[in-house]
């Protein structure tokens, strides 16, 4: 599914015009996105968590050359399944 | 800082001004709850903005109790895994 498909979803569920919808699906990924760049957390109980990691800056290789480079320090965001989204989205695996 | 569905809530509730508190409240519940029946149902999540969520099957293997050392098989199993899109990199780094 992609975010049109899911406005879409979104507007017949909770019966808002489609633009509405639209809106509403940006605040929400637009709130979460300022917060990771905050350097803040997210916890969402029943879906999962995202957190920042920070690496420091490492030597790393250019794969295709095999020549040195120098990777500069960066922060990555990490999402952490919650666990009743884990469990069920396993038992679907099962069946 | 952490944030929480509730804070996402009085997120949209501030930002779009025609929605009521129960308005609101049920758009992001069903944001989240769209996303994961997507999951949960097996199929790839994409956000463009964003991220992707993918699940991916997992074979079953041999591993060991790190505690005990005993060997022990590992059931095949679904995850989620969570790829940041480039724009969220961008804005965590340039923060």
């Amino acid at each position: 599914m992609n975010k049109s498909e899911l406005i879409e979803t979104l507007a017949q569920e909770v019966d808002l015009p489609h633009r509405e919808a639209a809106a509403i699906t940006n605040t929400i990924l637009e709130t979460m996105i300022e917060a990771l760049a905050k350097g803040d957390n997210i916890e969402i109980r029943g879906f999962g968590s995202f957190v920042i990691k920070q690496y420091r800056s490492y030597e790393g290789r250019n794969p295709k050359s095999g020549k040195k480079i120098e990777v500069a320090p960066k922060k990555l965001p990490f999402f952490k399944v919650g666990k009743e989204l884990r469990e069920q989205v396993n038992l679907h695996g099962k069946k | 800082m952490t944030l929480t569905k509730a804070e996402l809530v009085q997120q949209v509730y501030k930002t779009h001004t025609t929605l009521s508190k129960t308005q609101a409240t049920e758009s992001v519940e069903a944001f989240l709850r769209i996303s994961k029946n997507t999951l949960i149902n097996g199929a790839d999540l994409l956000l463009s903005g964003f991220g992707k969520f993918n699940v991916k099957d997992k074979n079953s293997r041999r591993g060991r109790n790190p505690q005990t050392g005993d060997e022990l098989t590992l059931d095949a199993r679904r995850v989620i895994t969570f790829k940041p899109s480039g724009i969220l990199r961008d804005k965590i780094n340039n923060s």
